[in-house]
């Protein structure tokens, strides 16, 4: 029997073969799967914000920010026996789910975050083998420690497996 | 004050007095619109972490209409409606006489007809709430998104994650079926820090 392992918003974590990550509803923010295939473990972060240095001392919760949780998502695959340099990527979110929006700490906020994401796993180099971004819909995402397979659900365009 | 948590019984209760006042306007402005009684309840003034948001409105997977409105001048935030499918439907077939199948494929016509009610009932909101404070609040055009409440949520989350770790909703319910928490709608009033601290001046009271 497989578990389901619910990763909430700015939040992370990590499984076993057979259980399945998810994380509900990624709008604006980026899901980040990092997969060791080795020993079928996987690793989930949801963010939601680019980076810790923009932020105000007030709001440093580490799994918010894209820099700060992919680096902590590493550490906590190492710790469960996780090899960095095996690691491959797929990320999926960073739509814009409001057309209009003119305030400027948030526009654009879902391409910024996709790329911050894309930057830290740059200077991390874990390649990115799959990517379902930008747009304008919210996406729910499985992550099958199986196989590394992400799957995509959206409420009225479909199902994807990257 | 600088964090929410410290929010004392009075001062709760002044919070939820004004979003008493402010969707209590709302939705008569509604009901007249629609010509047909709007139920509201009492609100509810929640200070959560993000984690914790949707799942205090049915779930991040529910399918809503959302609309979003920001807030500034004296008092800057967020107004957010979240309306359920059903009653969207039946704005849309109330306003404009056309028969939708499914809030899905809104076309430009309705989503202009939805922004407009989202225009009035926040414009009446606001208003209520200017006028007890005597502070100035303008609001920006309503933008629309049909989708996952999560995904919805996630930008009124994301505005408010740059400030701080927690986020203050003042929550108001409204045409709830009873015993059914799945048809409700929702006014959210998402204040600044900042600005509840001028409300909170303005009413006389410190914080």
């Amino acid at each position: 029997m497989s578990r389901t392992i619910t990763v909430g918003i700015s939040d992370l974590n990590i499984a076993q073969a057979p259980d399945v990550l998810v994380t509900y509803a990624l709008g604006s923010c980026v899901g980040i799967c990092l997969y060791d295939a080795n020993i079928k473990l996987a690793g989930l972060a949801h963010i939601m914000l680019p980076s810790v240095s923009q932020a105000p001392s007030s709001a440093h919760q580490p799994f918010k920010f894209a820099d700060t949780a992919i680096e902590l998502l590493i550490r906590k695959m190492e710790a469960a026996g996780g090899r960095r340099v095996l690691l491959k990527a797929k990320i999926a979110g960073g739509a814009q789910m409001f057309s209009g929006l003119s305030n400027s700490s948030i526009a654009n906020i879902g391409q910024r975050n996709t790329q911050a994401v894309k930057m830290e796993l740059m200077r991390q180099r874990i390649p990115i083998i799959a990517e379902d971004t930008g747009k304008d819909y919210g996406r729910t995402l499985f992550l099958t420690a199986d196989d590394g397979m992400m799957r995509i659900k959206s409420a009225s365009k479909g199902e994807w497996v990257w | 004050m600088k964090n929410l948590d410290d929010l004392n019984d009075i001062q709760l209760d002044v919070l939820r007095e004004i979003g008493n006042i402010g969707s209590g306007n709302a939705a008569s402005a509604l009901s007249t619109m629609l010509d047909r009684p709007v139920d509201i309840s009492v609100p509810k003034v929640m200070v959560l972490d993000y984690n914790t948001v949707t799942e205090s409105l049915g779930g991040p997977e529910e399918l809503l209409v959302g609309l979003l409105l920001s807030l500034s001048g004296d008092v800057t935030g967020m107004i957010m409606f979240l309306l359920h499918k059903d009653f969207a439907h039946m704005m849309i077939n109330t306003l404009t006489g056309m028969d939708l199948e499914n809030v899905g494929d809104l076309d430009e016509f309705s989503s202009s007809a939805i922004r407009e009610v989202g225009n009035i009932m926040a414009a009446s909101y606001v208003n209520a709430i200017a006028s007890l404070t005597g502070l100035n609040i303008n609001i920006s055009p309503p933008d629309l998104c049909v989708d996952m409440v999560g995904a919805i949520l996630s930008v009124p989350a994301i505005y408010f994650a740059n400030i701080g770790d927690k986020i203050i909703f003042i929550q108001d319910e409204f045409d709830k079926k009873a015993n059914d928490n799945k048809t409700s709608s929702h006014i959210l009033m998402i204040p600044e820090m900042d600005s509840l601290a001028k409300i909170m001046t303005n009413l006389g009271l410190e914080l």
